[in-house]
């Protein structure tokens, strides 16, 4: 980042508000995107895109979608899991009943269940907030857990009581089911995650974001100023649980194959809360470098076994794993509780000084 | 009409048939909410102190729980083992003060809430790392607590209550009437009304907020050990206790998070409801309604009295 952005002058107010103002940020986006796009599928291992990249980007999305609930408007929710669960189940019922019809529509479809649900139990924060509002999202987590579990339509009453995902084509390729490429699956995923991040971007930039961080800042003020709580919340709700489902029905089509209720138990909800913390509140960058921290973290301590050539059995490992994760989400609340995207945005005017301190 | 005679009328026709099943519901239930109560209460305590929602009591019920009996199977005698397991808890509250909290004066709630998450993840990783993965059973009876039960005849039928869940609720009675006395009447429990209050001005009079800290998790830590002790010798001792950790959440919102009687009877309406509404109509919705009933409860008991059965009325200024 040791550019300056010297000479660069606004001469219209469509430059001015342009989503990267700076002609090297944009030079940059276009470099990460080329890299996503034709790198990583052409050069990356399968093992690689399919436990690293795929989960990543999923967890990304569905950080997005609580970032909106939790950094945007200030509502904090531990049912990310359960709504996850919704998109899933219900990407899988639509599938069923319209096969023939294009599995990333049906993917994109099944995030308005999960919205209307969301918008549902998100009723209570017209009342109330702070942990209490945590406790009517557990109700939701428990509830729709326990609804997977005792609905057997959900998963077409199959004796295994989980969801097994299809084959199904788009656009000539195999895009779910066991025989799917994980590089298309990668590519698939990456343009809904690249193609949600965006309209969710503008949508925080306008009228609408604006009203959810006044609600956030002082929601008694909002509301004078004439932000209606009712339908900042409730929008607010229904985005993020839309985010969480889609993001949910392609946890399951394009990267597990194969789901149970366990996947999307509360500790699902916890870790992707980390996300949004340790990446940062009310960022979208924020939440791609939470997502990548908490779900590479512990590849890489499983692997430093083996690199170094310890003999530490598994079971140890994941242990350490817990520890070494505790101690790391408690240092950084320390050291920066608005997360790593704070931390980015400080090396970067860092940087952009450089080598001047001031 | 016939689901509305199965949901309206017949639990209770049920109910009137065989009273003795009832009261053994009740029982049960009433036992099940002692441990909810002695749970919140741990929450309860360090809220009211510092405004932590300590998301880590349910596991420090589990480490307290491992750490007694780890010391007892390396071969230390019970009492002991059960002044150990305090000095654990001791350890562990001055730790989390020193290197957590301290840190952390004046941050936003969720943050330092976040950080009681990453402190129980690190319990998680710890507890499993030294006592090892498997379930212990509780050393109920090296403790000198009570086994066997009681059959009393009531209400032409017989009501069999375990002695350990009486032993239970009795601790639970003793553990708080010693705390109410410790708040209302020790220098340290007004220090701790004090801070509760109002920290800055708790400061300026010279009350020291990292010894009031350290003092109330220890004691949250003693509460752990009591309900640790407890669970084991109803189940078993395992991390499972965790998702049940949850459910003082719900227990406190009935409560109100600051309240002591609260928790109390927070906790026995929500242990009590659960189980008469699993026996009576759970099987109406397929069973396995435990999960989410206090929830949901919970929930619809907030969108018509946010501030709990016993918190002080909320007041928002702009």
């Amino acid at each position: 980042m040791i550019y300056r952005e010297a000479g660069q002058f606004k001469t219209s107010y469509k430059a001015d508000m342009a989503k990267f103002p700076i002609l090297q940020d944009r030079i940059a986006i276009w470099i990460y995107l080329v890299i996503a796009f034709v790198f990583i599928p052409l050069f990356g291992s399968d093992f690689f895109i399919n436990s690293m990249m795929i989960p990543f980007l999923i967890f990304a999305l569905a950080a997005i979608g609580l970032n909106v609930l939790t950094g945007y408007t200030g509502q904090i929710s531990l049912g990310t899991g359960a709504f996850m669960g919704v998109g899933a189940y219900a990407c899988y019922k639509l599938t069923t009943y319209f096969p023939d019809v294009n599995i990333i529509l049906l993917v994109l479809a099944s995030g308005i269940f999960s919205a209307a649900i969301g918008m549902v139990f998100g009723l209570p924060s017209l009342r109330i907030k702070g942990f209490y509002l945590v406790v009517t999202t557990l109700a939701a987590q428990f509830f729709l857990e326990w609804v997977f579990i005792r609905v057997a339509w959900l998963y077409n009453y199959n004796d295994s009581g989980a969801i097994e995902v299809p084959q199904r084509e788009a656009f000539g390729f195999i895009v779910t089911g066991p025989s799917a490429d994980p590089s298309v699956r990668y590519l698939v995923v990456l343009s809904i995650v690249v193609l949600i991040t965006w309209l969710t971007s503008n949508l925080l930039r306008g009228h609408t974001g604006r009203s959810w961080m006044m609600i956030r800042d002082m929601d008694i003020a909002a509301e004078l100023v004439g932000v209606r709580p009712l339908k900042a919340k409730l929008s607010s709700f229904a985005l993020s649980s839309y985010i969480a489902g889609v993001a949910g029905a392609m946890f399951v089509f394009f990267w597990l194959g194969a789901a149970e209720v366990e996947s999307f138990d509360v500790n699902h909800s916890f870790l992707i809360l980390f996300m949004v913390i340790i990446g940062g509140l009310g960022s979208l960058l924020g939440s791609f470098l939470g997502a990548a921290f908490i779900w590479m973290l512990p590849i890489v301590i499983r692997a430093v076994p083996r690199v170094l050539g310890l003999d530490i059995n598994a079971s140890t490992v994941e242990q350490l794993n817990f520890v070494i994760l505790g101690a790391l989400i408690i240092t950084f609340l320390i050291i920066e509780p608005h997360g790593l995207a704070r931390l980015w945005a400080i090396a970067k005017q860092k940087l952009r000084i450089w080598p001047f301190p001031y | 009409m016939d689901w509305l005679y199965n949901i309206v009328i017949d639990p209770f026709v049920q109910m009137a048939a065989t009273p003795d099943f009832l009261l053994q519901v009740l029982w049960e239930g009433f036992v099940t909410g002692t441990l909810y109560a002695l749970i919140a209460l741990g929450y309860v305590l360090i809220f009211k102190a510092s405004g932590v929602f300590n998301f880590a009591q349910g596991i420090m019920v589990v480490f307290a729980a491992l750490s007694l009996v780890g010391f007892y199977e390396a071969g230390v005698p019970a009492w002991l083992a059960l002044i150990l397991a305090l000095g654990v808890m001791g350890i562990l509250a001055v730790g989390t003060e020193r290197l957590v909290l301290r840190h952390m004066v004046n941050q936003d709630e969720i943050i330092l809430f976040m950080a009681t998450i990453g402190l129980s993840y690190f319990l998680i990783g710890a507890g499993e790392l030294i006592f090892g993965g498997e379930t212990k059973s509780m050393i109920t009876t090296e403790l000198g607590l009570p086994t066997g039960s009681t059959v009393i005849d009531v209400a032409g039928g017989i009501l069999i209550l375990q002695h350990i869940d009486i032993a239970a609720a009795v601790i639970a009675g003793i553990l708080v009437a010693a705390l109410a006395f410790f708040f209302s009447k020790t220098r340290i429990g007004r220090a701790l009304r004090a801070v509760a209050d109002d920290h800055q001005a708790a400061l300026s009079v010279g009350i020291s907020l990292n010894q009031i800290w350290a003092v109330v998790w220890f004691a949250a830590g003693i509460v752990a050990l009591a309900t640790g002790i407890m669970w084991g010798a109803r189940s078993d001792v395992s991390f499972a206790l965790q998702i049940v950790a949850l459910k003082a959440l719900p227990v406190l919102i009935l409560g109100g998070f600051t309240s002591i009687p609260g928790a109390i009877i927070g906790g026995l309406i929500i242990g009590m409801g659960e189980k008469l509404f699993e026996v009576y109509w759970g099987s109406l919705m397929g069973g396995g309604v435990e999960g989410w009933f206090a929830y949901v409860l919970a929930l619809i008991f907030l969108l018509f009295r946010p501030q709990g059965l016993f918190g002080e009325k909320i007041i928002e200024r702009v």
